[in-house]
């Protein structure tokens, strides 16, 4: 399944209606002085997988924030510029409703499950919305579904691994049904094997569910060969927006403090020699590198 | 300068962390410890600084055993960076929280004022000097812990998942740190399950499971062993998949410079391709 290229799959983006505006959206954060984010232009279509990269600091978080509303409601600042989440401008939209447009899971799992089971924890933000108890369960029983986390239902969210516990966080954000799930940075405590499986999951959401995805992550292995879109920011800017492999095949994007999958890294230096193999699109993953080795030969 | 012989630990929830660790570490090693989440590492990094104490058999350190010496003792040989780095802050500034650790082992202000300074600087932290430890982000935390221990060097470092929430540019930064602080002699131990940051150091990996070791060696005779790491929630870097999976034209796995493995490459694909 992680192996399959993404536009065999689909691509239901391209020519989607877009669901989040982004226009000249500059903002600082309450007592600092450098703009965390610099004129920041961007449209997302519905269904679209978006991966955010750039340095620590680069001003990945920041724009998720201004995504969900967190940004300018919760965070004080200076913000110019708009964005449109599905249709709602962000500065006149209570972060309760943007909530319910935009979902976002955090790094750390730990911050945001806080209940005595799993099942209270997702069904927290919806009791506190007011929705009646059969909506609550239905939606309970669609989100721990489609995380396939059903057994964890019971749980104490204390006992669970780390992978777990994020799955269970994303199914809480999930169970408000919004068309956009933001994750920053959601794997980079978990081990290996927990953090492919939370990718798997999430890809499977953008799949079936058609939920827009915009995640942020360093550890881009497992992720790109999913993306429609890579954006790389650097200091509060979008320097690029694109195709990942168009991205891959014409630089190296160490500078911005992005680590491309290494089967990238050796095609690249393939193409470089110019010798008797020439990758026009840059692979992905090990399975892409090999077939295209395989159809040279014979 | 490191020894743990048929270490037990034993939570006092009954949860057993170590089951019969024995190893020997050499000053000057740099040692991985792998394996995944609840597998004995941090509990492992704990006893180094004589933070928990062996329930059966002994640690010893630089010829001190753990259980005879306090924490106070062990600190000046043992710097322990922790995983959640801001658990150690206490100071009001940046600068202030990496020159107290200097000032209390009784160095004098002008060298404090210098390691200070090249540690931050090394750390990428210069413009935070005056900023509050607890209002920087989760990478940066991470880099004040890390210059704290470059500033003071102790003999051995211990660091818990040094990677977390770095880009790369600044895990290429660890990684110089690490090879700087042994050339000074430091013996440095790192739980990490970033293979990849790993298959870059190729340092002694120390592979844990269920609380024992259960496998022990160079990099290569470790990464390359895909049975070994899936069976401890561990994926093998991606050089190690492709060069293995390039088997059928001749090529050997190995953890080597994507420049080396396009070059092996096509040397290969010429030989074959002249030979028809």
């Amino acid at each position: 399944m992680l192996g399959t290229d993404r536009r065999e799959a689909g691509g239901e983006a391209e020519g989607a209606p877009a669901i989040i505006h982004v226009e000249n959206l500059s903002f600082r954060y309450y007592g600092s002085e450098q703009y965390a984010l610099r004129d920041v232009n961007l449209v997302v279509r519905r269904g679209e997988f978006v991966v955010l990269a750039g340095r620590s600091g680069c001003g990945k978080t920041t724009l998720l924030r201004c995504l969900n509303g967190l940004i300018p409601n919760f965070y004080e600042g200076e913000m110019l510029g708009r964005v449109l989440v599905d249709g709602m401008d962000t500065r006149y939209t209570p972060t309760h409703i943007l909530s319910q447009a935009a979902g976002m899971v955090f790094q750390n799992p730990d911050n945001q499950l806080f209940a005595l089971s799993v099942e209270a924890d997702i069904a927290f933000p919806l009791e506190n919305l007011g929705f009646p108890r059969e909506i609550i369960l239905e939606r309970i029983n669609w989100a721990l579904k489609a995380l396939k986390i059903e057994d964890l239902r019971y749980r104490s969210p204390f006992e669970l691994s780390g992978g777990q516990k994020q799955k269970v966080a994303i199914a809480s954000v999930l169970a408000m049904k919004p068309k956009i799930l933001l994750l920053d940075e959601p794997t980079s405590s978990l081990d290996p094997v927990s953090a492919r499986n939370l990718i798997e999951s999430i890809v499977e959401l953008n799949k079936r569910e058609g939920l827009t995805i915009i995640i942020s992550e360093h550890r881009l292995e497992h992720l790109l060969p999913h993306a429609d879109r890579l954006i790389v920011m650097d200091r509060g800017m979008i320097v690029r927006d694109g195709d990942p492999r168009k991205i891959l095949r014409d630089e190296d994007l160490l500078v911005y403090g992005v680590a491309p999958p290494k089967v990238s890294e050796v095609a690249r230096c393939v193409n470089a020699h110019r010798g008797c193999l020439k990758f026009e699109e840059i692979p992905l993953t090990v399975h892409e590198f090999v077939e295209k080795v395989r159809r040279l030969i014979g | 300068m490191i020894s743990f012989e048929d270490v037990e630990y034993v939570y006092p929830s009954g949860v057993k962390a170590l089951d019969g660790v024995s190893l020997k570490i050499e000053k000057g090693e740099i040692v991985a410890l792998m394996g995944e989440n609840g597998s004995g590492k941090t509990t492992l990094l704990k006893h180094l600084n004589g933070l928990l104490k062996p329930t059966r058999g002994r640690v010893v350190v630089d010829g001190v055993d753990t259980r005879s010496a306090t924490i106070a003792e062990l600190a000046r040989r043992v710097g322990l960076v922790f995983q959640n780095a801001e658990s150690m802050f206490f100071s009001s500034t940046v600068w202030e929280e990496v020159a107290f650790a200097l000032r209390n082992f009784g160095y004098d202000e002008m060298i404090v004022r210098r390691r200070v300074e090249w540690a931050l600087n090394f750390m990428e932290l210069g413009d935070y000097a005056e900023s509050s430890p607890f209002l920087l982000s989760g990478g940066e935390k991470k880099r004040l812990a890390l210059a704290i221990i470059l500033a003071w060097s102790p003999e051995v470092i211990a660091l818990d998942e040094p990677t977390t929430g770095q880009d790369q540019l600044q895990k290429e930064k660890l990684m110089q740190m690490i090879r700087l602080l042994k050339e000074q002699g430091r013996t440095i131990i790192a739980s990490t399950h970033d293979v990849e940051f790993v298959a870059q150091l190729k340092p002694r990996i120390i592979v844990m499971r269920r609380g024992k070791v259960i496998a022990d060696g160079g990099a290569e005779e470790i990464l390359l062993n895909e049975d070994l790491l899936r069976s401890c929630n561990l994926l093998p870097p991606q050089i190690a998949s492709l060069t293995r999976e390039l088997g059928f034209i001749g090529i050997k796995p190995s953890l080597k410079h994507p420049r080396e493995v396009a070059k092996e490459l096509l040397d290969a694909l010429s030989r074959i391709m002249r030979g028809g």
